[in-house]
């Protein structure tokens, strides 16, 4: 089987200015958070991005990476609304398309299934059509019925982080839901999938049952080991969200001041960097507790 | 003991009477007061809806109010979330959403306030509201009654009002009720809001004037009371640390 182990700084080195990407997991839920990061320290922008969006939407889009997002939402879960998104979406600096979840999948289907466009009915009647004029709707060749004809949302590169993965990457996702990133993988030209650990795989199946197998090698591009790599967001059942870092993000996030600092404090190093810049705040956190 | 019942007790069977003609189906339910009305009907009178952790299972025994699976319960099935979308399409599933505006046909906002190109304010976005309103029963529950909540008309059509469903053929459209703070309200025949109950205590007036278009409340009867049966349910057994009065602020004594 291949090796297909590599760097961060090399996989976010292979996307360009003006590419489409995508992002798995869900709100503030496994999102592939380092790769993100390496994006921010890259000069690429102008991407167009594809996401269940959470913190990966809100950072991305303060540093002017970011010319055109396709969303179903952006949310942090447990804190409804990202400040960095609602003051760009406030702005009126972003061009969108809004979709309704399930149109968001859809879309992703047609472009998994290689059909340019799928038929569904949620969209229908609502001012999602309003908003997005690009979207058109088809009559059933078989009834009266009127469906939005959803557009394959294909992209050139999808970034999920997972649990575990073999060398070849062969993806295992431990936690109660894979979320869609099976079909970013198959709705892109190139996948990346950062994971919390490369294991052997006669191995793969001593945490999961085979049911967790669900992306296969043959999708996969690259896999780069990232512990903590979906942090702060969730990576069930390998740690939950770190909410008291979300909850500084967010705080921060509200101010530009505040921003600075959060940028200068976590985001100027690498991911090494990154991290230890987390332990020294919960550290700094307990002691203010005492 | 009725005679201490708050209105989020009053609301919270409201949200039971939802469902009880559902029969086997995926209640979803977002908010407090709904989650414990759709607790409530499993526990009495409709003992065969699917209850759900609020992340991926569906649970026959659900986990504390407020965590998930992982926290306990009993697991009766698999619902990631792709699972849910199938789930919306086949129409085996009720929700109980909150809006941040609803017109007088229902149409339900929770996406932006103000222009769709420069919102005044961004929400949430439209998240799933315009698929399950195409596909399965809706009802709203709301916290604040008010008259920048109920509007003649809302910045951004999330979930599909009956007129807006009328004109584009949507056969699966089904509005149910809007259970507020003030009154249980559900749709005449041409699909206009109307008031089917006020809440006791609550004068029908405060229900005119907290909407911001015109609604006569003041022949509707007054919502039904808990009984002593769900009232010890609610308190002793799905909601003893009695979160709901956190979802409708003051407790008010109405009995």
């Amino acid at each position: 089987m291949p090796d297909k182990r590599i760097e961060l700084s090399d996989a976010v080195a292979s996307i360009e200015s003006g590419m489409t990407i995508g992002i798995g997991g869900w709100g503030s839920r496994r999102k592939p958070m380092a790769i993100v990061r390496e994006l921010l320290r890259s000069d690429v922008k102008d991407l167009t991005v594809v996401s269940l969006g959470g913190p990966d939407v809100g950072l991305l889009v303060a540093a002017g990476k970011v010319r055109k997002l396709i969303y179903g939402f952006v949310t942090l879960d447990s804190i409804p609304l990202d400040p960095l998104f609602t003051a760009a979406r406030e702005r009126g600096e972003l061009e969108l398309q809004e979709y309704d979840e399930g149109m968001f999948v859809t879309g992703l289907r047609a472009a998994a299934n290689r059909l340019s466009f799928l038929p569904t009915l949620a969209g229908i009647g609502s001012d999602v059509l309003a908003a997005n004029p690009h979207l058109k709707t088809i009559k059933s060749p078989y009834s009266d019925d009127e469906y939005v004809a959803v557009p394959a949302i294909t992209m050139d590169v999808a970034l999920i982080h997972a649990n575990r993965s073999d060398t070849a990457g062969n993806i295992q996702f431990l936690g109660p839901d894979p979320y869609f990133d099976d079909l970013y993988a198959m709705a892109a030209t190139r996948t990346f999938v950062s994971t919390e650990k490369i294991v052997p795989t006669e191995n793969l199946l001593d945490e999961g049952s085979f049911h967790t197998l669900m992306l296969s090698r043959m999708y996969v591009t690259g896999v780069i080991e990232t512990p903590k790599g979906a942090h702060f967001t969730t990576c069930e059942p390998d740690y939950g969200r770190d909410e008291l870092f979300q909850k500084h993000y967010v705080a921060s996030a509200k101010d530009p001041v505040a921003w600075d600092a959060f940028t200068a404090e976590f985001l100027a190093g690498d991911e090494a960097a990154f991290h230890a810049a987390v332990e020294r705040f919960h550290a700094e956190q307990e002691k203010s507790l005492v | 003991m009725s005679n201490d019942v708050t209105i989020a007790e009053i609301c919270v069977a409201a949200c039971s009477d939802i469902y009880r003609e559902s029969g086997e189906l995926l209640a979803h339910a977002v908010g407090i007061v709904p989650t414990i009305g759709a607790r409530l009907a499993k526990l009495t009178h409709s003992p065969d809806i699917i209850l759900s952790d609020g992340e991926a299972f569906m649970m026959s025994e659900p986990p504390a109010l407020g965590k998930s699976a992982a926290h306990g319960g009993t697991i009766e099935g698999w619902a990631p979330f792709s699972r849910i979308f199938d789930i919306v399409a086949t129409g085996r599933r009720q929700s109980i959403m909150g809006a941040s505006q609803i017109d007088q046909y229902g149409n339900q906002n929770i996406s932006l306030i103000g222009d769709w190109k420069k919102p005044k304010r961004q929400l949430i976005g439209v998240r799933g509201a315009p698929g399950n309103t195409a596909n399965h029963r809706v009802d709203y529950w709301i916290a604040r009654h008010g008259s920048r909540l109920f509007v003649e008309s809302v910045d951004m059509v999330s979930g599909v009002g009956n007129d807006r469903a009328r004109a584009a053929g949507l056969k699966h459209h089904h509005l149910g009720v809007i259970i507020t703070n003030l009154a249980v309200l559900g749709f005449d025949e041409n699909g206009r809001i109307k008031v089917l109950s006020v809440h006791p205590g609550v004068d029908p007036q405060e229900v005119t004037d907290n909407t911001g278009f015109p609604l006569d409340a003041s022949t509707a009867p007054e919502t039904r009371i808990p009984t002593d049966e769900e009232l010890r349910l609610i308190r002793e057994v799905i909601d003893p640390r009695a979160a709901r009065n956190r979802e409708v602020p003051v407790p008010q004594p109405v009995g």
